[in-house]
């Protein structure tokens, strides 16, 4: 035990430093332009959260952490695309024990629900047209001059630097073989919105090899307007009911910038589709699929091994090397931009190469110039596109703002009742030593305040009913520990030492005891934070960090604020408004001398009353 | 207030003391009928459950003017054969049904919105598929048998694995008591009410983790004298303990009771009721386990160590060559086995005698200095 004056200089010390802590983390919670209250739950504040859970992939394996992945950017593609703010895709758990948590704040339409669950499905669809996503991007005036109704546009206009080929893998795009590997079409590539789109007149007669032969009577209109956007020439010709004028129409009017024109959804693959490339920068008119993800058997990144950069590797099955060998046949002999494919994942367009060349054999490699990620990314999405999970809405708790707002106000409500009775119940047993106890619970109280705003900021917590629950029920835990230090200090008395032996001692017996039951609080917190979803989840992480904060304040604040007054004389007196008088706790011979009479008084007064 | 703390230091002091570890059969008794109790609901009734475990939707509509007829006819019109209507605080009504799909219940919303004059974000849905509460049984299991297993290796750590072993039977006992009371009364077991039963744990424990603290520190070197054999040094602990376990569940109770009340008073059922339900009973079952469960069957446990049971036999022997000694010290004492060795005049002042409050005067330097050789003097008698 250290020398009072020691002693004394250091709970100083201690509480200044807390005091520092506490003072800066304010600082940082009340920045200004930052929002300065914790952000709230849904079920605070109104909105949905959905629930999914893998229920397995389409080929019965296991589901994988990629696969997952590749579900989550789904839902979040879906989500996002329906442009409402703030919500939230996030997993739990991993493989067949995960789950999909969807936060959606808000009134919601019950269309978003819907979209969640549907499952993703890979297709490869021969591109008719394609232009620009939106209007806007063209100030390049176009060069495609020609395109006269009937044969295929002219103007190829190369950007190789954007440009992504599908080739046989023997035959790398440097060796060139011959056939014209001109520059098709990253559509994932908003840089460069230059020419090619604008090459965009289709060629009806061309693409007659394509299953649904075309009856190719309305050739577009020849008057060649440039801009793809405008360009009604771009429309293939009306072929069958699923090809009527409603999808001309809708191509043409479709703005992928627009929100909800990028969220994709399910797709019939024996329909043609308009859709939009998946960052909205193109537009394209497709057909049926040609061929389907599941036809791929793997897909790999690598580095071409004639040093093009990045590519990606993929080989097909039996029967989608067949399907891909005729459509790559009768692709190749088609000029820009019907000669690409689009590569179709949830209904947008991830990449859209252009083929040179039948490729038969079932392997073929898409070069471009793409960034190792690119290629990684593409190569995820042919590989699990290929592999959809499947998933099932295991729980949808829509919340109205109403209840929302309710629920908040019940919740501070309790937590104001609950945080009172402690302060009451405090105060009248333990006196002046109450009143530590409850400064010390309003210092927790402030600290658990600013981490709930810092860590939603920081870290997207948010608070909900659940937590808010667990910071009520915290209340007690931390008082708690007040009570553990100061019944220790009262038995300290008891046993005769005077105030501030008792204040030493009894914190010296009370921390184990403080300790081990905090860790053991702790644990629950955690290993509920690990083993749940949900509200269970909120709930348990709140308990946690409140049980830190409790140690934190017991340690740094309780602790050194009840050695200095047990240091001050006034307080070390042991009246009855300290709460550890030792006459009204009984003790035998109280070895304070300043006291020793005046107990020695009290003492018998209390054995008379008694 | 005064007599509060009067009662707390006679407990203390050993002046008035309560057998409980030697009536613990009585204590037992008590805990095997609720026990009883409990299994009974458990097996007979069942649970409760809510929809978020046997799948189904529920709609809360917030509405001051609809009535519970009203819900259901709207309901029923909207083609649920058979909705459960409740009315829940003071403006809310909720329809339960089975499984629902997503159209379905778009549809039973558009209809009570339209039937009861409310407008659709004035109406909250909760659709649970029917796999979704097995999946979230499993986990609550999951985590609780790996808490259990955290706890019992911290306890064995901490304390010794005959104490783990004592704080796991007053777990499972606070865990039963309370599933039990909710399979009886019928109350819904929601999520909520796993977060709370779950939470129970750690509270339950940390009563027990104090009990046992005192203990250890009572128990501490007692083979190396022959004053008192453990289950009295425990039961010593116990009333010595036993204001703290009070307050400490009585404030720990308190915030729980204004969850409890509010949850109730002002939004009728939900997380808040749910939770603050499962954690009282939970809790009070927890203060009752530590004091009555806990340290009995611990003491239990530890009489049969062989060291133990020679203690018990020196005990027994020290105190009938002392018969006269016992019966002068006489009245109130002598309930309290731990106390009767109060009336050591030795001045070896071991560590249950000064804790007995016994009138050895040492000064507080002094004090430290006995407690601290204390260990090595154990030492060399082993």
């Amino acid at each position: 035990m250290a020398a009072p004056t020691q002693r004394h200089a250091r709970s100083g010390r201690t509480l200044a430093i807390l005091g520092l802590i506490i003072a800066s983390l304010a600082v940082w919670t009340f920045w200004p332009g930052e929002s300065h209250a914790p952000k709230l739950g849904l079920d605070l504040r109104g909105g949905t959260a959905v629930i999914l859970t893998p229920t397995g992939t389409q080929t019965g394996g296991a589901i994988t952490d990629d696969q997952l992945k590749q579900a989550v950017e789904i839902i979040r593609q879906r989500v996002d695309g329906f442009g409402v703010a703030e919500s939230e895709v996030t997993t739990q758990g991993s493989g067949q024990n995960a789950s999909i948590i969807v936060s959606i704040p808000g009134v919601t339409n019950e269309a978003i629900l819907e979209s969640l669950a549907t499952t993703a499905k890979l297709d490869f669809r021969p591109v008719l047209a394609q232009g620009f996503g939106s209007s806007m991007p063209t100030p390049t005036p176009t060069p495609s001059a020609s395109s006269s109704g009937t044969s295929s546009s002219p103007s190829p206009s190369p950007s190789p630097s954007t440009s992504a080929n599908i080739v046989p893998p023997a035959s790398p795009s440097a060796t060139g073989n011959g056939a014209a590997i001109t520059g098709g079409l990253r559509p994932n590539d908003t840089t460069t919105p230059a020419s090619p789109s604008a090459t965009g007149s289709p060629t009806p007669t061309a693409s007659a090899s394509v299953t649904p032969s075309p009856t190719s009577t309305a050739s577009p209109s020849a008057t060649a307007p440039t801009s793809p956007v405008s360009s009604v020439n771009g429309l293939p010709p009306i072929q069958s009911a699923a090809n009527d004028g409603a999808l001309q129409a809708a191509y043409i009017t479709l703005d992928c910038s627009k929100t909800g024109a990028t969220k994709g959804g399910p797709t019939d693959p024996k329909k043609f589709l308009v859709t939009c490339s998946k960052d909205g920068a193109y537009k394209y008119f497709l057909e049926p699929a040609a061929v389907e993800g599941t036809e791929i058997s793997s897909a790999a990144a690598g580095l071409s091994q004639s040093g093009g950069g990045w590519e990606v590797n993929l080989t097909f099955s039996a029967d989608g090397s067949t399907q891909f060998a005729t459509v790559t046949g009768d692709l190749s002999k088609k000029s820009p931009p019907a000669n690409q494919f689009g590569i179709v994942l949830d209904g947008l367009v991830e990449s859209a190469p252009s083929v040179s060349q039948a490729i038969i054999g079932g392997s073929a490699v898409i070069t471009g110039s793409f960034t190792a990620d690119e290629a990684k990314a593409l190569a995820n999405v042919l590989k699990y596109g290929s592999l959809p999970v499947s998933l099932e809405v295991s729980s949808v708790e829509s919340i109205s703002p109403t209840l929302g707002q309710d629920q908040l106000t019940a919740g501070l409500l309790a937590g104001a009742l609950g945080l009172l009775l402690v302060v009451v119940y405090l105060v009248i047993y333990y006196r002046a030593l109450g009143v530590v106890a409850v400064a010390s619970l309003l210092v927790a109280a402030a600290i658990t305040f600013e981490l709930f705003v810092i860590l939603g900021r920081q870290l997207g917590f948010t608070l909900s009913l659940a937590g808010v629950a667990g910071a009520i029920v915290a209340i007690g835990i931390t008082a708690d520990s007040f009570v553990v230090y100061f019944e220790r200090i009262r038995d300290e008395i008891r046993e005769g030492r005077n105030l501030r032996a008792a204040g030493d001692a009894g914190w010296i017996r009370a921390r184990k005891t403080i300790l081990a039951a905090d860790f053991v609080s702790f644990l629950a917190a955690v290993i509920l934070y690990f083993l749940s979803v949900g509200s269970v989840r909120g709930f348990a992480f709140t308990l946690g960090l409140t049980t830190l904060v409790d140690v934190a304040v017991a340690f740094a604040f309780t602790r050194p604020l009840v050695s200095l007054l047990m240091r001050n004389p006034r307080f070390s007196s042991g009246k009855a408004w300290t709460g550890l008088s030792p006459d009204r706790l009984g003790a035998k011979s109280p070895l304070g001398t300043a006291t020793s009479t005046r107990t020695t008084l009290a003492a018998s007064r209390a054995a008379k009353e008694s | 207030m005064s007599r509060v703390s009067s009662l707390a230091h006679r407990l203390y002091s050993g002046e008035v003391s309560f057998d409980f570890v030697g009536k613990r059969r009585r204590f037992y008794a008590v805990s095997a009928v609720f026990l009883l109790l409990a299994l009974i609901g458990l097996f007979g009734r069942g649970l409760n459950l809510g929809i978020e475990f046997k799948g189904g939707a529920e709609f809360t509509v917030v509405s001051s003017t609809a009535t519970v007829e009203q819900a259901r006819a709207s309901a029923q019109s909207a083609g649920v054969s058979a909705p459960i209507v409740t009315s829940v605080g003071s403006d809310k009504i909720r329809i339960q049904t089975p499984s629902l799909t997503l159209q379905q219940s778009d549809a039973i919303k558009t209809q009570l919105a339209s039937d009861l004059g409310v407008t659709q974000s004035d109406i909250g849905v909760q659709l649970v598929g029917p796999s979704w509460g097995s999946e979230i049984t499993k986990r609550a299991l999951q985590g609780l048998i790996v808490f259990l297993i955290a706890v019992v290796l911290f306890l064995t750590v901490y304390f010794e694995w005959r104490l783990a072993m004592a704080a796991l039977v007053a777990l499972v006992h606070d865990l039963l008591i309370t599933i039990g009371i909710y399979a009886l009364t019928g109350f819904e077991v929601t999520p909520a009410t796993v977060i709370g039963v779950l939470t129970i744990l750690g509270f339950s424990l940390y009563d027990t983790v104090v009990v046992f603290d005192k203990v250890k520190e009572n128990t501490r070197g007692i083979t190396s004298s022959n004053r008192a054999t453990y289950s009295e040094a425990a039961n010593l602990a116990l009333n010595q303990t036993v204001v703290r376990s009070i307050n400490t569940s009585v404030v720990a109770l308190l915030p729980v009771a204004a969850i409890l009340l509010i949850g109730v008073g002002l939004l009728g059922a939900g997380t808040l009721k749910d939770l603050a339900l499962a954690l009282f009973i939970g809790t009070a079952a927890g203060t009752y386990s530590s004091i009555f469960i806990a340290t009995p069957v611990a003491c239990q446990l530890q009489e049969r160590r062989p060291d133990m049971k020679a203690l018990a036999t020196r005990v027994a022997a020290r105190r009938s060559g002392s018969d006269a000694k016992g019966a002068r010290s006489g009245n109130a004492r002598a309930t309290s086995p731990g106390a009767t060795d109060e009336s050591g005049e030795d001045s070896t002042s071991s560590p249950l005698a000064s804790d007995l409050g016994a009138p050895t005067v040492v000064s507080t330097g002094a004090r430290s200095q006995t407690q601290r050789s204390r260990p090595r003097s154990q030492r060399k008698k082993r």
